[in-house]
């Protein structure tokens, strides 16, 4: 199997985001940017989960054809055809949670800076130990 | 300095983590708990998308779960962006004739399509969280248009109510005639694989996702849209 498969394309693509995002996250000053690191990073581990559950050569998980079943006659699906699908699952949760986490990062962004007037996170120690 | 050499070396840190723990190599088969959810999917559901199958029956408590994040982010956002002291309001364009006229154009046709994506989740790619971020980006639509419009809060705040409420009462239906909270076979029929009367309680619930998730998305950016002004009632 060569070393630059789609797969391994995928998955460092994943990781790549993820380290980008969180490295935005720890060294950026301004509250949109670090949101915006969150985000980055949100996409990253998702796209990680979903590659880690595909399986090359198989179709999506959706049994809208009678090919897909093990025979004609029961419901029984051939499960050597299609990809994992508890990722995929796994992945619409952490979707909707991220968009979630996402607005109530930025109502804290916009409320902080009415009491500041300023997105530099350094202007914001008062919770500094 | 110091602070941001500390969080890129943290950064590093977890860059091996990920190059010791992910496997470069895709898998070859399926493990067995998702074995048995692909391979009797459509015996236990009748769904078509298997997807769905895991979010709405098989792990539908968790769907709950996340319902209820999403539900309690949304309001914390309200809560918080409540108080407008400190907020100068932005002085407002008013958008272009093209922008306004499409807007109501689109608005119907898009609130369908979200409205067909989530009634068919369980036949093809879609559900309720995607058809209820369509539906929202309609509300968003109407906003970008007209950015003094009032949604209709009574309105949304109802429809958001009684889906949450739906959606635990056919929990509690499924528990009262199987004894299994959330229980599919034996709360109403099946149906016929990729018909769109199948999945049984599945579409029931995707539907009501679906609404949940609309009206709390158009809430979100009415709270967000309007955080700047002060405006009484809502």
């Amino acid at each position: 199997m060569e070393i630059l498969s789609l797969h391994a394309l995928a998955v460092g693509t994943a990781i790549v985001l993820v380290l980008v995002g969180l490295a935005g996250a720890l060294v950026r000053r301004n509250l949109l940017k670090i949101v915006l690191g969150f985000s980055i990073a949100d996409a990253g581990v998702n796209l990680l989960i979903v590659t880690l559950g595909h399986i090359p050569g198989r179709t999506a998980p959706i049994i809208d054809q009678p090919g897909l079943l093990k025979d004609a006659g029961s419901l029984v699906v051939d499960s050597t055809k299609v990809v994992d699908p508890l990722p995929q699952a796994l992945v619409l949760t952490a979707i909707v949670i991220g968009v979630g986490v996402t607005a109530l990062m930025l109502a804290f962004v916009v409320r902080l800076y009415a009491q500041g007037k300023s997105l530099d996170i350094r202007d914001f120690g008062r919770l500094k130990w | 300095m110091i602070k941001q050499l500390v969080g890129l070396l943290a950064v590093l840190a977890i860059a091996a983590l990920f190059v010791a723990l992910v496997p470069l190599m895709a898998p070859t088969e399926l493990g067995p708990v998702t074995r048995h959810y692909v391979e009797q999917g459509l015996v236990e559901n009748r769904g078509a998308n298997l997807v769905t199958s895991i979010v709405v029956n098989y792990r539908g408590f968790d769907t709950l779960g996340e319902v209820t994040v999403l539900f309690l982010s949304v309001s914390g956002a309200g809560f918080v962006l409540r108080r407008r002291d400190g907020l100068v309001p932005e002085p407002q364009r008013r958008a272009s004739e093209l922008v306004q006229t499409a807007s109501r154009v689109l608005f119907a046709p898009i609130v369908l399509f979200g409205a067909y994506i989530f009634v068919h989740g369980h036949l093809t790619p879609g559900g309720g969280f995607q058809g209820g971020a369509v539906i929202a980006s309609a509300v968003l639509l109407l906003l970008l248009a007209d950015r003094d419009r009032l949604l209709p809060h009574g309105f949304l705040s109802v429809i958001e109510s009684f889906s949450g409420f739906g959606y635990v009462l056919v929990g509690l239906v499924g528990l009262a005639a199987t004894g299994s909270f959330l229980a599919n076979r034996g709360v109403i029929e099946l149906g016929t694989w990729n018909r769109l009367f199948s999945a049984g309680v599945i579409p029931v619930i995707y539907v009501l996702i679906g609404l949940k998730v609309g009206s709390e998305l158009a809430t979100l950016l009415d709270t967000m849209m309007h955080a700047d002004q002060a405006r009484e009632g809502h």
